[in-house]
C-alpha cells in the first residue's frame, strides 16, 4: 500500500531523513517509533504530500506523492502532530467544512459527521459538537482531529503522535479504536513511547537520527534485538556449580549462569526460542528437595534496545552539531 | 470550482465571527458616513457620490490590509495550513477561494454605503450611471487591493507584517505613479501615467467606463493572485 524508497530530506543544511526505505502492506498497523527529532514527522509529512522529498520516491497505492498528489491525498487521512484547528469554528461546523473539502456529497455530509463524532466520543457521553474549537481540551482536540480523519473513511490513515497528551483512559480508548480501525484500514502511527505502539501495532519501524534502526513485528524485533527469553530461578540446597550443572542438563536449556544472592543461588537460564524450562526446573527442585523461592520467565523487552537507540542518536547528533 | 467555493464560504463566514472584521467594517462605515454628512449631504451640494467614492479609495489603502492580513498568515501560525494542504485541494483553489471570501466581505462592507445613497435618492436626483460606474470602479480597485493583501499574507506567518507589507505595496501603487508624473519627466513619467491605478479609478468615479482601467486593475488582481499561489507553493519547498 505504501512504499518508501531511499527517502532523503534536507531542511536547508540539516539532514532530517537519511535514505530510508520501508513498505507497508494493506491492512497493517505500523508503528513508527523513534526518539524526538528522529525524522518521524518529516517522513509522515512527505507521505501525506505536505512536504516534497529531497530525494527518493514515495508511493501510496501505486501513486507517486508528487506526480499524483491529489489522488494520494484522497486516499489518506492525516492527523498532524498537535492537531492544528481553526479556533473560531465550532466542532460540527468544522467537521462539516472538512467533509465538504474531502469530497463528501452534501446529502451524506450530515450523516458522515454524526458517525465520525460518535465514533470519536464527541457526541456521547457529552455532546461537544457545539463547542468552539479553541475551548477544547487537549484530549478533545485530539478526538476532533481523529474524527476529521475518519470522515471520508480513506483506506490509509496517518496519525502523527495520536496518543500524546491523552489521559490513561483516553489512551486505552484510542488504542482500542486504532486496533478496530486496523481491521479494514492501513494505519501508520508515530510515537516516541514504545509501550504505546508495542500493543497496538502489527509492525514496527524504529527510526533514529533519520535512519531506520530496525523493522519487523514486535515479536520478531524482540527476538532479533534482545535475544530469546530467559528464565530466572532462585534455589538453594546445593553448591551453585552443582545447581547450575543440574539445570543445564535439562531439556531445551542451552546456557545457565549463576550468581550468589545471599544464601540463595540465582540462576539465569537461556534456552531455545520457544522453550520454557520452568516446569522442568520446578520438577527438578521438587525431586532433589531444593527449596525454590523464585521462578519466573523474563520476557525480553524492547525498551532497553529503544533506550540504547535514543542514546546513540543523541551522541551522533552531539558529534554532528559543531560541524 | 466547488472546492474553491467551499473555501470561500468558510472564509466569508469566518469574517462574520471575527472581531477585527467588525472593527474594520465600523471604521469604514464611520468614515464614509462622516464624509457623506459633513461634505455631501448639505443644501446646495451636488447630488453626487463621487467625493465619497474618492475618499473611500484612499481609506481602502489602510483598511483592506487589515481584512486580508489573516487570510493565509493565520493558517501558517496556527498550523492549519498543514491540514489544508494535505486535503485534496490545489494551492490555486485555496488562494482563489480565500480571495472570493474576502471580496464577499468587502462587498458586504461596501453595501453599507447604500444607506447614504438611499438618502440621496430621497432628497435629490443622483445620476444613475455615475453611481453605478463609481461602484464598478470601487469593486475593481478593491479586488486589486485585496489581491495585494492576500499576497502579503501568503509571505509571512505574522499578521502584522502582512498588513504592513500590504499597506506598503498599496501605497506604492497608489501614490508613486502620481509623484513620478508630477516630478519626473520623459518616458518614466509617461509610463507612470499609464499605470496609475487612481487615474483610472477617478475616471470610473466620473462615470467613464474605460476598458483600459478594467484591464489594468484586472491584471493587477490576477498578477497578485498568481504570486500568492506561487508563494504558497514555495512554502512547501522551504
Amino acid at each position: 500500500m505504501i512504499e518508501v524508497r531511499n527517502l532523503t530530506k534536507w531542511y536547508g543544511r540539516v539532514l532530517a531523513v537519511d535514505n530510508i526505505s520501508f513498505e507497508v502492506a494493506v491492512g497493517q498497523v505500523v508503528g513508527f517509533l523513534g526518539p524526538n527529532g528522529a525524522g518521524k514527522s518529516t517522513t509522515l509529512k512527505i507521505l501525506t504530500c505536505y512536504l516534497p522529498a529531497t530525494g527518493g520516491r514515495v508511493s501510496v497505492d501505486g501513486l507517486d506523492v508528487l506526480a499524483d498528489s491529489l489522488a494520494v491525498r484522497r486516499r489518506i487521512g492525516y492527523m498532524p502532530e498537535r492537531v492544528p484547528l481553526p479556533g473560531e469554528m465550532r466542532v460540527r461546523e468544522y467537521l462539516t467544512y472538512r467533509a465538504a473539502l474531502r469530497d463528501i456529497p452534501v446529502s451524506r455530509r450530515r450523516a458522515a459527521v454524526d458517525r465520525a463524532a460518535e465514533r470519536c466520543w464527541l457526541s456521547t457521553p457529552e455532546d461537544m459538537t457545539r463547542r468552539r474549537l479553541d475551548q477544547l481540551s487537549r484530549g478533545y482536540r485530539q478526538r476532533v482531529g481523529l474524527a476529521e480523519v475518519l470522515l471520508p473513511d480513506p483506506p490509509v490513515l496517518v496519525l502523527d503522535e495520536p496518543m500524546i497528551g491523552l489521559d490513561p483512559a483516553q489512551i486505552r480508548a484510542m488504542r482500542e479504536l486504532v486496533t478496530a480501525l486496523g481491521a479494514d484500514h492501513t494505519v501508520i502511527l508515530s510515537s516516541h513511547i514504545l509501550a504505546e505502539v508495542e500493543q497496538t501495532c502489527s509492525h514496527l519501524v524504529i527510526i533514529a537520527g533519520g535512519r531506520i534502526a530496525a523493522t519487523g513485528t514486535p515479536a520478531e524485533l524482540r527476538r532479533r534485538v534482545v535475544g530469546p527469553s530467559r528464565i530466572i530461578a532462585e534455589l538453594k540446597g546445593a553448591e551453585p556449580d552443582e545447581l547450575a550443572a543440574a539445570v543445564a542438563a535439562l531439556d531445551g536449556v542451552s546456557d545457565v549462569q549463576h550468581a550468589r544472592a545471599g544464601k540463595w543461588t540465582r540462576l539465569t537460564i537461556s534456552g531455545d526460542d520457544e522453550s520454557d524450562a520452568r516446569s522442568a526446573v520446578a520438577a527438578l527442585a521438587a525431586e532433589k528437595g531444593y527449596p525454590l523461592r523464585e521462578l519466573r520467565r523474563d520476557v525480553a523487552s524492547l525498551e532497553e534496545f529503544f533506550v540504547q537507540i535514543t542514546y546513540d542518536q543523541s551522541i551522533t547528533q552531539a558529534r554532528r552539531e559543531p560541524a | 470550482m466547488r472546492k474553491t467555493l467551499i473555501i470561500a464560504r468558510r472564509e466569508l463566514l469566518g469574517y462574520f465571527v471575527s472581531p477585527l472584521a467588525y472593527v474594520v467594517g465600523a471604521m469604514f462605515l464611520a468614515a464614509s458616513n462622516f464624509w457623506f454628512f459633513h461634505r455631501i449631504f448639505l443644501p446646495g451640494q451636488a447630488a453626487s457620490m463621487r467625493p465619497l467614492f474618492e475618499s473611500m479609495a484612499y481609506l481602502m489603502v489602510v483598511a483592506l490590509p487589515l481584512l486580508t492580513m489573516r487570510l493565509i498568515s493565520e493558517e501558517y501560525r496556527s498550523g492549519t495550513i498543514e491540514l489544508l494542504m494535505t486535503a485534496p485541494v490545489t494551492d490555486a483553489q485555496v488562494v482563489i477561494g480565500k480571495f472570493i471570501g474576502v471580496v464577499g466581505f468587502f462587498l458586504a462592507v461596501l453595501a453599507t454605503t447604500l444607506v447614504p445613497l438611499m438618502l440621496m435618492v430621497v432628497f435629490g436626483r443622483p445620476d444613475a450611471g455615475l453611481v453605478i460606474m463609481g461602484y464598478v470602479g470601487l469593486i475593481l480597485l478593491g479586488s486589486a487591493f485585496l489581491a495585494v493583501g492576500l499576497f502579503a499574507s501568503a509571505t509571512t506567518e505574522y499578521q502584522l507584517v502582512a498588513a504592513i507589507v500590504a499597506g506598503a505595496i498599496l501605497s506604492a501603487l497608489v501614490f508613486l505613479p502620481g509623484a513620478v508624473v508630477a516630478y519626473g519627466h520623459g518616458p518614466w513619467s509617461r509610463l507612470a501615467a499609464r499605470v496609475n491605478l487612481m487615474t483610472y479609478f477617478k475616471d470610473f468615479a466620473r462615470g467613464i467606463f474605460d476598458t483600459r482601467g478594467v484591464i489594468l486593475l484586472g491584471t493587477v488582481t490576477a498578477l497578485f493572485l498568481f504570486l500568492s499561489v506561487k508563494t504558497l507553493e514555495s512554502k512547501r519547498w522551504r
